[in-house]
């Protein structure tokens, strides 16, 4: 489990550990099993990150091995978070540390779930996803800086050495996260003078006059 | 592209603001919470530092997750009483007003909000419960959201939405006897296909709605989310004044003529224009009853279950999941099909005329053997009601159980579920593949005077001869 702050502001950069889990169409009923959903309150949420799985390979799963605990950037395959529209796929891996993914493809509704809680889902060619994850599974401890700015993820490690594979991020989702206007509450927040002006003309909030 | 209609005015009144993606933000007249949705949505909130902008015009109760038989607190499932305190805990904190348990308000959150009065036209209506959309029933534009949305209608009281097209569904002549604004609704879904809807407000109109009384609207409006439609309307006319007249929420004498006269300048009026239309005729609709997995798989009480060869090539595979799923065989007729456990209730069904109906089938008749048969009244005031004119004493000498108000069965989010693969009559929504709490557990969805009649028969039939032999059942009123 990962104690950084959860996103919030302009993203512009993202430095730390990565976590590879190989594999297509990985969708969010393994990400988190339907029983997590009967809860109070997101905030349990990580310990039922991928928990199925888990309990299929105990200590064995990249989420549970030595060396992945505190990673914060999820590198997967293709179609990633594919399923069921839940909100709580995307919150549980937030709540487990995670900041950001970079994968070959990502499920819509997932891709947007994540831009809503300021994580971005940077998509890479497949022969660069899987360099990656070999990179990590070599040297788990070597640092990935993300740069959203130039759309670039590099790996700094003392074993395999320094390299740079480009990602990419629709135009849309890129500017909402560099301006920091990927929170839709705080869009909708900031049109409080607006808001009184619409509610004012309203009839029913005005005794009908 | 829509205009004049309802959605149109109701929508043109409600926006705040165009927003960066393209979409736009939108005043929530009404905001209506329960325990299941909401909790996330409070922490969500208190994450980003953020107050609820306009705590008086959010409402709240419980009602997926309460045991219908004791209501005693604390709850034997510490999960559903752990939920119930924090939406207390939520509500106390914030200033929100919660109908709990007892008040003699509390009830599902679609039978409530409208015989309090909250729901009225032109209102935007936005709950964290797909079938939200049962308040356009009074003409008011309402939807069902998700989590995140909740936190946004908490924090701003709007939300970020998209126009929708609007389709008129035309429906001319009217409902026989025996035939309810349920069957109607199976059959527009029937017609037009569970996706049919998406990206659709439904505006219901013609002569067999009109005719429709609120509580008949109400049924119609809440299923149009499973025919694919965001939100589903009906005109405000004399029935939709008449019905919230008096209500404790609606508008007091004062304001009252006031409101009707604002109230009938939001109908569609003969100048506007509709996306596309579609029509049907009341009169040629029969019971109707779901013989799959989906709300659009229906057929008449007197058909037989479709063969591949009858349907279009692409509902096939969805048909053969369902044969296999409900063991159902195509070409069979749907009457004469055994069920286990009969349920009557739910948003779409837990009325007290939904009650009046199945109760005027079940006086002086008998449950057949072995067959678990319960009425679970949609709110505190639909139970008050019915016992007042003594529908509890009809249902319980005919050996249904009267219980306590909630969402029971519709979802089995309660103690009330089916076991294994048994298979039930509802008058609720979904039937979907373990909707009802057992995961190999199957649902007809029908009318409560067709549940009725099965617990009766012990298998689907026609409600229809019950209703010429028995003395003189009371039609649906409010
Ligand atoms: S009765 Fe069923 S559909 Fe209606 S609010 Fe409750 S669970 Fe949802």
């Amino acid at each position: 489990m990962n104690p950084q702050p959860f996103p919030a502001g302009p993203i512009t950069c993202h430095r730390g550990r990565g976590l590879p889990l190989v594999g297509a169409d990985i969708d969010t009923d393994r990400i988190i099993p339907a029983r997590f959903l009967k809860c109070v309150s997101f905030d349990d949420l990580a310990s039922g990150v991928f928990a199925d799985d888990r309990s299929e390979r105990p200590g064995d799963h990249p989420f549970d091995r030595e060396h992945h605990q505190g990673a914060s950037v999820l590198v997967v395959n293709r179609n990633f978070g594919c399923g069921s529209s839940r909100e709580h796929a995307p919150q549980a891996l937030m709540r487990w540390g995670i900041r950001a993914l970079i994968g070959e493809s990502f499920a819509e509704i997932f891709f947007g779930n994540c831009l809503a809680l300021g994580i971005p889902c940077l998509s890479a060619e497949g022969r660069h996803v899987a360099e990656l994850q070999e990179a990590i599974a070599v040297d788990p401890g070597a640092e990935l800086l993300l740069d959203l700015e130039v759309l670039q993820v590099e790996l700094e490690s003392e074993f395999v050495g320094t390299n740079r594979w480009p990602v990419f991020l629709d135009p849309g989702p890129h500017r909402m996260l560099l301006s920091g206007h990927w929170d839709g509450t705080s869009q909708l927040v900031a049109h409080d003078a607006e808001l009184t002006a619409t509610a004012t003309a309203l009839p029913y909030l005005n005794g009908f006059r | 592209m829509s205009a004049g209609t309802l959605y149109d005015k109701v929508w043109d009144l409600h926006r705040v603001a165009e927003l960066p993606g393209g979409s736009t933000q939108l005043f929530i007249g009404l905001h209506l919470i329960h325990e299941v949705t909401s909790p996330q949505a409070f922490a969500a909130l208190r994450d980003l530092g953020l107050a609820v902008r306009h705590p008086e015009r959010t409402v709240a109760t419980v009602d997926h997750i309460v045991p219908t038989t004791s209501q005693a607190r604390p709850f034997a499932d510490p999960l559903a009483e752990a939920m119930l305190a924090t939406l207390e805990a939520n509500c106390s904190e914030h200033g929100i007003t919660l109908h709990g348990l007892g008040s003699g308000r509390q009830g599902i959150v679609h039978v409530i909000a409208p015989e309090l009065g909250l729901t009225q036209p032109g209102m935007t209506v936005a709950c964290g419960d797909s079938h939200t959309s049962t308040h356009g029933a009074f003409g008011a534009i309402a939807f069902g959201i998700g989590t995140s949305q909740v936190r946004d209608v908490l924090a701003s009281q709007s939300l970020s939405m998209a126009k929708l097209k609007v389709r008129r569904i035309w429906v001319d002549g009217r409902l026989q006897r025996g035939v309810y604004a349920k069957d109607l609704v199976l059959h527009i879904i029937r017609t037009l296909g569970v996706k049919g809807g998406v990206g659709h407000a439904y505006e219901f109109a013609g002569p067999a709605i009109a005719a429709l009384s609120m509580e008949e609207r109400m049924t119609l409006c809440n299923m149009a989310i499973e025919g694919g439609a965001r939100c589903g309307y009906v005109n405000p006319d004399a029935v939709t004044f008449a019905y919230l007249r008096g209500r404790p929420e609606a508008p007091g004498a004062e304001a009252w003529d006031r409101a009707v006269a604002w109230w009938s300048t939001l109908a569609s009026g003969p100048e506007a224009r509709f996306d596309d239309e579609v029509r049907f005729d009341a009169a040629t609709i029969a019971p109707t009853v779901t013989w799959g997995i989906t709300p659009g798989q229906g057929i008449g009480v007197d058909e037989t279950v479709p063969t591949p060869e009858e349907l279009d090539p692409e509902e096939r595979p969805l048909a053969g999941e369902a044969y296999r799923y409900m063991a159902l065989r195509p070409g069979a007729p749907i009457a004469g099909t055994p069920v286990d456990v009969c349920f009557i209730g739910s948003c779409t069904n837990g009325r007290l005329s939904d009650l009046q109906a199945a109760a005027a089938v079940a006086q002086g008749r008998r449950v057949a053997p072995g067959i678990r048969a319960f009425v679970v009244p949609g709110s505190e005031q639909v139970a008050a009601a019915a016992e007042a004119e003594g529908l509890d004493a009809v249902f319980r000498s005919a050996g249904f159980e009267w219980r306590q108000p909630g969402c029971s069965m519709c979802l089995a989010m309660n103690p009330d579920r089916l076991e294994g693969r048994q298979i039930s009559a509802s008058s609720s929504n979904r039937n979907f593949k373990g909707r009802q709490g057992s995961a190999a557990g199957r649902t007809l969805l029908m009318s409560p005077a067709m549940v009725a009649a099965a617990a009766l028969a012990g298998r689907v039939v026609d409600v229809r001869p019950l209703l010429t032999a028995a003395a003189s059942p009371s039609s649906a009123s409010c």
